[in-house]
């Protein structure tokens, strides 16, 4: 079925332009109009045609083609979009929290003088997201996909006076660009093998065909491609190794870390893997990869959370965390779980980035915890929607307990690893742990900002102040979806495959049945899990229950280099800065030196130059006056020469001639080549002043009566000019 | 009428310009002599255009209009800059290719 999808990433981008073109003139709320406007336009345009999908139950969804985009031999890419479950379920999300943020930044940003840029960027970057959620074929996701990528640039270095804010943008955008050559390579084997970029096409292909199960470079085609599909999740989504980029992003400004670096484009990798399902299936080893390295993320980046801080440092390796357990869900072919995960997480963490800011407005942008405490009573709705994200995250009743228990759950008794089926178990103890830290670097930051006395000092104390209603507003919608959108999402295995689970049944069509969990595993992850996050909770109450405690200090003198080694992210960046950054540095001085500095400006430019300089040299020696007019004087006459000898025909002609027997044959062509100029030619061999053959070919033969010597007349004629010329030339006949 | 006409008149058009740019020595209106010589040109190639039923020496003439408007804006820069430096415009006084 057909629905004009286009109307729904097409009115962001439309936003996007118009306040690029005249946002400027603009007064602040005609901005917020355009920009809000844009945004809730296209929300209401795909919750129409989410709802108009939804009950179709088929798995193609909604169409819409807008034109053929590449068309060269076999390859042709329509820019297509589709809508289904999964690319709707992600419409929502993307539209409905990007909205809320819109509202918020009009009250976040409201001080800052580039208000329009930033809204235009925001729509831009809404736009690009619906693209590649949307995106029917593999390039066309790509653009979305490297849309996104720009617009977290842009708005990361949104306050680019800051070197350290531009230095981030780069981080973000170079580390984003070696994931992204995984990608494409990816795309360029399915392209190879499936023969395709649709993506219905290859999910055809790869459950029905053979086609990705030829063995290349020591597997099979699929495990390649999944796997370089992998590596361009992994950078987009922030997974080990190329997660390093995304604590940095927290330089741009806090809605941007919420809706980008939080909600949306950061679980565009989630995204990526669950849409190329079908893919991913038939590698098992490769969804082994895919677990593996969310596993060891999401533990990794909840122990770095341990100990920094900074309130937004704290939730960007929360999120790396997160994004880990989602890998986690997807790479055991639980997409749904990971999927559920992505759809909660989106916003509990929304939430929580959006009270970090709301926080940082009250302490006069400062987001040092150190400095924090006893909020609870100064801002009451922010404490109060924070407290509700908190225990979501943490997995206590509210929306993260059910999805990352699915999740968890999901590892334990999954079918789709194979002979790694391992992998996925020990990936659910991992996980269990992460959710311990968790639960402990969450509470942790409850505690500290929000329980206890403020530590901050008496100006900025004097200063705290609840937001205003524009960024409180939005904070309490994301709040009620923290805490009941987990709730349309029940695990089956528990509650029977009851038919209100809402999630299952949008994504069930695409990504296939729910996975069965037998009761016992449910019942004991959710149990298990709660203790614990209660433990981690409790752990963490000791240590910063009302401010930093007895044992949170005796700690950190016990084991100072421990903590300084987890404050300082396990050196990482460091290591990276040895192994890849100085390296290619050094290559590229070296090349600088070598190659440009010598090969390029001392030969190539300075030998040159060097001729150049010496031929002038010798032609001052001959030259007069140095008076340019007389210079043009002789260049004129010259010019007039070339004229004048242009109009003569055949000036330096001269004749061919050729004797056999008594027969002569005399060819006028100049050098034998065919002239572009129309001549005529008169040929007199007995010399009596009367031609014997005349007309426009240059060559002629005369035949002699007896022998002798002759000379034989040609005149040229160019009847253009009038001009002619005469050439002769002796013929001795035998 | 016939193109003769309108040759003949780019003709003398184009040995105006020849003339100014070789004998004044006003840089300003060797400039100018310049355009007249060019503007001779784009005659020429009008009319042979209209002779030949050819628009491509129409867009010639248009290339060549658009190039003036350059030549003749660089040209000025560069005498506003002699100016400033020596104070003349005059061409015999600048004879800075024999150093």
């Amino acid at each position: 079925m057909t629905f004009n999808l286009r109307l729904i990433p097409l009115l962001p981008f439309l936003g996007a332009a118009i306040l690029m073109l005249f946002g400027r003139k603009w007064s602040r709320d005609t901005v917020v109009a355009v920009a809000a406007g844009a945004i809730a336009g296209s929300c209401l345009v795909a919750f129409d045609a989410f709802f108009t999908a939804l009950p179709l139950a088929e798995p193609n969804g909604l169409h819409d083609t807008v034109g053929t985009w590449i068309s060269a031999g076999p390859l042709k890419i329509d820019l297509a979009f589709r809508l289904d479950g999964l690319s709707g379920l992600l419409c929502l999300i993307i539209t409905f929290i990007g909205f809320l943020i819109h509202i918020y930044s009009s009250g976040y940003m409201e001080h800052d003088p580039d208000y329009p840029r930033f809204f235009a960027y925001l729509n831009l970057f809404c736009g690009s997201m619906l693209v590649l959620v949307l995106g029917d074929s593999l390039p066309v996701m790509f653009i979305g996909w490297e849309g996104v990528g720009l617009c977290s640039y842009l708005l990361i270095g949104f306050w680019y006076t800051e070197t350290a804010n531009a230095d981030a943008g780069k981080k973000a955008f170079i580390v984003n660009r070696i994931g992204d050559l995984g990608f494409l390579i990816g795309m360029f084997l399915l392209y190879q093998f499936a023969g395709s970029l649709n993506i219905s096409e290859i999910t055809t292909v790869a459950s029905t065909g053979s086609a990705l199960m030829q063995p290349l470079w020591g597997s099979t085609v699929a495990f390649w491609a999944a796997l370089f599909l992998f590596v361009g999740a992994t950078g987009k989504s922030a997974q080990i190794p190329l997660y390093i980029w995304l604590p940095d992003a927290m330089a741009g400004p806090t809605p941007v870390s919420a809706l980008i670096h939080a909600a949306t484009m950061v679980t565009a990798g989630v995204y990526m893997v669950a849409r190329m399902h079908a893919v991913y299936l038939l590698a098992p080893a490769a969804l082994a990869i895919v677990t593996a390295i969310g596993a060891l993320t999401a533990l990794f980046a909840a122990v770095i959370g341990f100990a920094q801080n900074d309130f937004k440092k704290v939730l960007a390796y929360s999120t790396v965390s997160q994004l880990g357990f989602m890998f986690v869900g997807v790479g055991t072919g639980n997409f749904e779980g990971g999927i559920f995960h992505l759809y909660t997480h989106a916003f509990f963490k929304a939430g929580l980035f959006l009270c970090a800011g709301s926080v940082m407005h009250a302490m006069s942008g400062s987001g040092d915890i150190r400095i924090m405490g006893g909020l609870r009573k100064k801002l009451p709705w922010t404490h109060a929607v924070f407290f509700v994200c908190w225990l979501a995250i943490c997995g206590i009743v509210f929306s993260g307990f059910l999805s990352k228990d699915s999740i968890i759950a999901g590892a334990m008794s999954t079918e789709h690893l194979g002979d790694w089926a391992w992998v996925g178990q020990a990936a659910g103890y991992v996980l269990s742990l992460a959710a311990l830290g968790t639960a402990f670097y969450m509470s942790r930051l409850y505690f500290l900002v929000f329980t206890g006395e403020t530590r901050a000092s008496d100006e900025i104390k004097h200063h705290i102040h609840e937001s205003p209603g524009s960024m409180v507003g939005p904070l309490v919608v994301l709040a009620i979806g923290a805490a009941l959108a987990g709730f349309t999402g029940l695990p089956g295995g528990l509650f029977e495959h009851p038919t209100w689970n809402l999630l299952n049944d949008e994504l069930s069509p695409v990504l296939g049945p729910e996975m069965e969990v037998s009761r016992l595993t449910e019942v004991g992850v959710m149990v298990g899990a709660t203790l614990f996050a209660l433990l981690g909770i409790g752990v963490a109450w000791v240590f910063y229950g009302g401010g930093y405690r007895e044992p949170s200090r005796k700690f950190a003198a016990a084991v100072p280099k421990l903590v300084k080694l987890v404050q300082d992210k396990f050196r990482i960046d460091e290591l990276y800065q040895f192994l890849f950054v100085r390296p290619i540095k050094r290559i590229g001085n070296f090349i600088y030196f070598f190659v440009d500095r010598i090969l390029i400006d001392k030969i190539m430019v300075g030998v040159p130059v060097a001729l150049v300089d010496l031929f002038g040299r010798l032609s001052r020696l001959v030259q007069g006056s140095g008076d340019g007019q007389r210079y043009m004087a002789i260049f004129a006459l010259g010019a007039a020469v070339m004229v004048f000898l242009g109009t003569q025909p055949d000036l330096f002609g001269s004749l061919k001639v050729s004797v056999t027997g008594r027969t002569v044959e005399v060819d006028a062509r100049r050098g034998g080549k065919p002239g572009g100029r129309a001549l005529e030619y008169s040929f007199d061999f007995d010399g009596d002043g009367k031609p014997e053959v005349e007309g426009a070919s240059s060559t002629a033969r005369h035949d002699y009566a007896s022998p002798g010597s002759y000379t034989v007349h040609v005149r040229i004629k160019d009847p253009r000019w009038g001009t002619s010329n005469s050439l002769e030339q002796k013929v001795e006949v035998p | 009428m016939p193109t003769t006409y309108y040759l003949i008149l780019s003709f003398f058009l184009f040995l105006i310009g020849t003339a100014g740019v070789l004998l004044r020595r006003n840089a300003l209106i060797v400039l100018m002599g310049i355009e007249l010589q060019l503007n001779g040109g784009n005659l020429a190639l009008i009319a042979f255009a209209r002779e030949l039923g050819d628009l491509k020496g129409h867009v010639l003439a248009f290339l060549i209009i658009a190039l003036a408007a350059a030549e003749a804006a660089v040209g000025l820069a560069i005498l506003v800059g002699l100016f400033r430096g020596r104070q003349t415009v005059n061409l015999d006084e600048i004879t800075l290719m024999k150093r």
